[in-house]
């Protein structure tokens, strides 16, 4: 076999392996869409369930998955992006922020039950929260954290060390030079790091099964201290829980999420292109 | 003439390696001096020391002191924000911010407080004339910076410097990126500025600080690689009847 020959047949497997890993997503949305189409329609996506949640809607829980996903934004968008501005630019090398960074490493290797039960120990029980959106929030906004830290401390450290030596050099203030040069240039990688934070946290179940999320509830939170239906816990429970249900319901409520987690992921494509077409270093 | 800087025996460190010893010089104010030597000989840290650029650097340390219009640089209530304001700077590689070109020249002012600047659009034009460049971007304002020549960005960062009113403008190596009409142009600037500010340029160029400067001071490493100020004088004097056979050595061409 000559090298030609060996070099075609070498890409012709490295294309066959990328190949590979599309057909799963392609596969997964298109069952779903093909299964689920049937049961979207406006009822479905605004009323509440009823007959033992085997007929109506998926609204309550469409609600409780949106509350999470802001509460959590509340919570971790701000102590994120400070601590990543913090890392990045104000700490030292020392034993403190080596341990800051590891616990970051080891915080995104958890299990997300793990940070299920942490919330129900913490938030529910101890701080006497109870199974609400609050506790929900937090516990999903711990687990949000290390994604939010470590892409916006990419995000910051990705601008070049010139533009900060720079606004030094014209008279500037440290916070001067972050505010005015760093972050608007770091700006798109901290809105995609959040993005993908919080969408992990919109479609995870784990970490809301015993914080916030309800079977079934008649009615919508009036409180962030009520507890509230959410998609991801709503899939699991009209799949395993309900014995008789329509599988179109359940195909339904599973293509609902994925729009929901899959739109927020178009839209930090767009956000991530349309800096990046605005910035030329 | 007096002087703007005074400079005693100035020592300078990065972690254990000796950059610069004993430095003794004055800066006379409203003129150009130029900065000459080889590589490694310790100029450019000569320079960041005069607007404690070298501070961002860890593990540098100086001893000896320093002087700007009487006031130690280094003692403890120099507001080091301040002493950069009133010391500005140009780079070796312009580098404006991926920022319109207006912007670039408004950022001092915008982060200092436009107020004691005046009208921002006045302090832009006025920044922009002084280095020479209002005619060839005035209509392109808004235009991102990076889209200009190398020259003219060169020439931008300086109108950058001139918009947050320093006193002395420090160039380090500003020509070496650029081509000889877009060096000639600067040159020409540093000309019209000098009326108006103190200059201080760092160059590999002879021929460019035999050009520009009134003063010049020659910089070389010694045994122990370490570098000293070996001569220092009126440019015409250092060019023509070096005291020290090693300044002759160097600025007639034969190392360097």
């Amino acid at each position: 076999m000559n090298r030609h020959a060996i070099q075609r047949l070498g890409f012709g497997l490295l294309g066959f392996v990328a190949l590979v890993v599309v057909i799963p997503i392609v596969l997964i949305i298109a069952l779903i869409v093909v299964r689920g189409a049937g049961a979207i329609s406006w009822e479905f996506l605004t009323t509440m369930p009823y007959d033992g949640m085997k007929a109506g809607g998926i609204f309550p829980a469409i609600v409780g998955t949106l509350l999470l996903t802001m509460g959590t934004a509340v919570v971790s968008i701000p102590i994120g992006v400070g601590g990543a501005i913090y890392l990045s630019e104000y700490a030292k090398d020392t034993w403190l922020t080596r341990a800051i960074r590891l616990a970051l490493v080891n915080l995104s290797g958890v299990p997300s039950v793990v940070y299920g039960l942490f919330g129900l120990g913490l938030f529910v029980l101890f701080l006497r929260m109870g199974t609400s959106i609050l506790a929900g929030s937090l516990t999903l906004a711990i687990m949000t954290l290390p994604v939010i830290i470590s892409t916006s401390e990419e995000a910051l450290r990705a601008v070049p060390m010139e533009f900060r030596t720079v606004s030094a050099s014209l008279g500037g203030t440290r916070w001067q030079g972050i505010r005015h040069v760093v972050l608007p240039q770091a700006t798109s990688g901290i809105i995609t790091g959040i993005l993908l934070g919080l969408l992990r946290a919109g479609g995870e179940t784990a970490p809301i099964l015993f914080t916030v999320a309800a079977f079934y509830l008649p009615k919508l939170p009036t409180s962030p201290l009520d507890p509230v239906m959410a998609l991801p816990y709503h899939l699991y429970v009209v799949s395993t829980q309900v014995p008789g249900m329509p599988p179109q319901m359940q195909y339904g409520t599973a293509l609902v999420l994925l729009v929901l987690v899959l739109s927020m992921n178009v839209v930090s494509s767009l956000i991530r292109s349309y800096f990046r077409r605005r910035r030329q270093w | 003439m007096s002087a703007k800087f005074a400079v005693r025996d100035l020592d300078v460190f990065y972690g254990r390696k000796q950059a610069l010893r004993k430095v003794s010089l004055e800066i006379p104010e409203h003129q150009i001096t130029a900065l000459i030597g080889p590589s490694g000989c310790g100029k450019s840290s000569f320079l960041r020391c005069l607007n404690r650029m070298n501070d961002t650097i860890p593990n540098s340390r100086i001893t000896g002191q320093a002087f700007l219009d009487e006031r130690d640089i280094y003692g403890t209530d120099m507001d080091v924000v301040e002493l950069r304001r009133r010391v500005g700077m140009v780079f070796q590689r312009p580098n404006p911010f991926p920022q319109s070109i207006y912007d670039n020249v408004a950022f001092g002012p915008r982060v200092l407080g436009a107020r004691q600047f005046g009208r921002l659009d006045e302090v832009v034009e006025t920044s922009l004339r002084g280095a020479s460049l209002w005619d060839e971007v005035k209509d392109v304002l808004h235009h991102n910076a990076l889209s200009l020549s190398l020259g003219q960005q060169q020439r931008l960062c300086i109108a950058r410097v001139i918009a947050v009113r320093p006193e002395v403008i420090l160039m380090d190596e500003p020509a070496s990126a650029l081509d000889p009409i877009a060096t000639l142009k600067i040159e020409d600037l540093m000309h019209a500025l000098v009326e108006d500010y103190t200059i201080i340029i760092v160059t590999h160029n002879m021929q460019q600080a035999a050009r520009v400067s009134e003063q010049t001071a020659f910089f070389m490493v010694d045994d122990d690689q370490v570098g000293v100020l070996v001569e220092y004088g009126p440019t015409r004097e250092i060019f023509t009847h070096p005291r020290d056979a090693r300044t002759e050595g160097y600025v007639t061409g034969r190392f360097g």
